[in-house]
């Protein structure tokens, strides 16, 4: 494993450079908070931020994403079919992916990328992507993700972690994409022998600053039907609004939705991110509504993060403990309580 | 507002100790210090978990729709005038509720606390009007007045106008000099201006809905952004859809909407989409004398038809 030092008087030119081989993602200001955007020509990322509301899971399942267009022009010779709008050509670098990010990343894979289905939009962005992730040094109250497989430090499915060591990020180098973006940056400086071990350090003291924890090694040994008829749902998720606040903040929901839009003869079809909250959610054409009631929309997510996807796949749960939904939700429903109170039931 | 916390458990356990209601709707301490969660209450001995404070930001009338037991539920100024449209508009029956009405000084904003702890708020708590927080910027003591939701600044009605039973005395009600300046600085602008207005403010808005899922008046059973046949709105990310989401959520409270904050106290992205509704308050106040929920048995202005109306186009 190779570490490399970018001093910081260094770092925004490296991006410049950078730039000419890759489009960069990275974190901007936004109103009173921060979010992830493609940087204008100019723009460098603010890499000292907090957090941000939304994940930058739109690089790989953008909120939009236009699948097809067709012209219903009949004029036209080709009117009628649907043609694959192009992948958007080169390659880009996500600057500053929280580590809990790329994890998230890593758990929709299974769904978007598995031996029975390959999903060619999903794919083609991500294998676009180099993910310069940035290790968390104060990690929030509401960060647990120490309890889901990952953490402030956690270097799956990045390719480059950085941690900011003060006057410089200390770059480790985790596969060959990183190996290139960090050369097309022109960083090359090798860090000392100590680099290692300060990043272990930081690393320690990040983990151990989480005191937010989850449990739910009891829950792949429930049956389904007994979490599912629980008596506790309606009650714990009295207040949940069903809003999709959780689920659009949330950087390991994946459910989408595909439309036809037209406008005169010109049409496209579109993928947009779904949400369980609301009723139209497999809301079955003749009518029926297999999840009527607005707890049991809730109940779907939270069966779905902490026991559907953890029986399926064996792989923890569909959560990385960023603490999005816990921060933002209007109500305040939990998803800690909720896992804790399945755990224990 | 801890005796009113211990008045509002006295209240809801007589309640459900005397069989006169089967749940008491009210709010539980939250997980994170400046929230609280909307809680319902069936056993007596679970009325140790009602609280009271200035975290009880959303509107509780919103979990009585069409629901058919009795119902014991905690409501501030703001949730008993929406109680009385929930009424009036045939979502609730009168007899299945006892309402413990709590005269209310206002919800703190969320938004105002984390900008005086310095970022994330780690600690919380009140005492009398006072307002303590801790944060990155150490901890800080302020009066709650000065850490208000903007719509509890000009609110009309701090006592509820309709209650059974009183969690603590009276309040003086406010009687700000121009409740409406708001309203007035965004219709003074050019249309170029208040163009770009409306569009910073609609910015990054990603339709999660949690204003109009906050809110009390927004209970058709099948909103029309859900509504699939046909189709009204696209359900992208094309500011056009943005823009009819928000314009046609605000018609639809015309004449039903009390400020009570609810939608902008959910927003995850800070939006204040009261700018719409507040527009929709005024021209009600201006055009028809109506204060929304005011009263029992009277039906909003947009719900009616008067043959001696004054406006004079309609004759």
């Amino acid at each position: 494993m190779s570490y490399i030092r970018i001093a910081k008087a260094s770092w925004d030119g490296g991006l410049e450079k950078a730039r000419k081989a890759y489009e960069l993602i990275g974190p901007v200001p936004e109103k009173d908070s921060h979010k992830y955007a493609v940087l204008a020509a100019g723009q460098l990322p603010d890499m000292g931020f907090k957090s941000t509301k939304l994940s930058p899971k739109w690089v790989v399942f953008p909120q939009s994403e236009v699948m097809f267009e067709y012209t219903l022009d009949e004029s036209k010779a080709n009117h009628h079919i649907l043609q694959e709008v192009p992948a958007a050509p080169g390659a880009r670098a996500v600057i500053g992916i929280r580590p809990y990010d790329a994890k998230a990343i890593q758990l929709t894979k299974m769904n978007f990328d598995n031996k029975d289905y390959k999903d060619p939009f999903w794919l083609r962005n991500y294998e676009r992507c180099t993910f310069v992730g940035l290790a968390i040094n104060e990690p929030s109250s509401t960060d647990f993700s120490t309890s889901c497989g990952t953490g402030p430090f956690a270097e799956e499915g990045l390719d480059v972690l950085l941690v900011d060591a003060g006057d410089a990020f200390i770059a480790k180098v985790l596969t060959d994409k990183g190996k290139k973006f960090l050369s097309e940056a022109g960083f090359a400086e090798e860090a000392g022998a100590d680099a290692a071990k300060a990043v272990e350090d930081l690393k320690a003291k990040a983990e151990a600053a989480i005191t937010s924890k989850v449990s739910y090694n009891k829950i792949a040994g429930k049956t389904i039907m007994d979490l599912y008829d629980a008596p506790f749902w309606k009650d714990v998720l009295f207040g949940c609004i069903n809003c999709g606040t959780c689920t659009y903040a949330c950087p390991t929901c994946w459910c989408f939705d595909i439309q036809d839009e037209v406008k005169g003869t010109d049409g496209v079809r579109v993928r947009n991110w779904d949400s369980c909250m609301t009723g139209l959610f497999t809301h079955h054409a003749s009518g029926h509504n297999p999840r009527e009631h607005e707890w049991e929309r809730t109940r779907q997510r939270f069966m779905h993060k902490l026991k559907y996807f953890v029986d399926k796949y064996d792989a923890g749960l569909m959560c990385v403990g960023c603490g999005r939904c816990v921060e933002q939700c209007p109500a305040n429903i939990d998803i800690r309580t909720v896992c804790n109170t399945l755990n224990d039931f | 507002m801890a005796d009113v916390a211990l008045k509002i458990r006295e209240i809801a356990r007589e309640l459900l100790d005397s069989e006169k209601v089967d749940v008491v709707i009210g709010f539980k301490k939250g997980t994170l210090p400046v929230m609280s969660e909307p809680t319902i209450i069936r056993k007596a001995s679970d009325t140790k978990d009602l609280i009271w404070d200035a975290t009880c930001r959303l509107n509780l009338c919103n979990y009585l729709t069409g629901r058919k037991d009795r119902i014991g539920i905690i409501a501030k100024g703001c949730d008993a005038r929406n109680i009385v449209g929930h009424i009036v508009e045939n979502k609730i029956k009168r007899d299945q509720l006892v309402i413990i009405g709590v005269p209310c000084t206002g919800m703190a904003d969320k938004k105002v606390l984390s900008d005086l702890a310095g970022g994330e708020v780690t600690a919380y708590s009140e005492a009398g009007d006072q307002i303590t927080v801790s944060g990155p910027a150490g901890e800080k003591t302020v009066s709650k007045a000065d850490v208000l939701q903007s719509n509890c600044c000009t609110c009309i009605k701090r006592n509820p106008v309709i209650f059974d039973e009183m969690a603590g005395e009276p309040v003086e009600e406010l009687s700000p000099d121009n409740r409406f300046a708001d309203v007035e600085a965004i219709a003074s602008m050019d249309a170029a201006a208040k163009w770009g207005y409306f569009e910073e403010l609609l910015s990054g808005c990603t339709r999660c809905y949690a204003c109009k899922n906050a809110c009390p008046l927004c209970y058709c059973p099948t909103c029309f952004v859900d509504e699939s046949r046909p189709q009204w709105v696209g359900k992208g990310t094309d500011p056009i859809d943005i823009r009819t989401y928000h314009f046609l959520r605000a018609y639809h409270c015309a004449g039903r909407c009390t400020d009570c904050g609810a939608c902008e106290a959910a927003c995850p992205m800070d939006i204040k989409m009261r700018a719409f509704t507040r527009k929709s308050i005024k021209d009600c106040v201006d055009n028809y004398g109506w204060e929304t929920g005011m009263k029992e048995g009277v039906r909003p202005p947009l719900d009616t038809f008067k043959t001696d109306d004054p406006e004079a186009f309609i004759r």
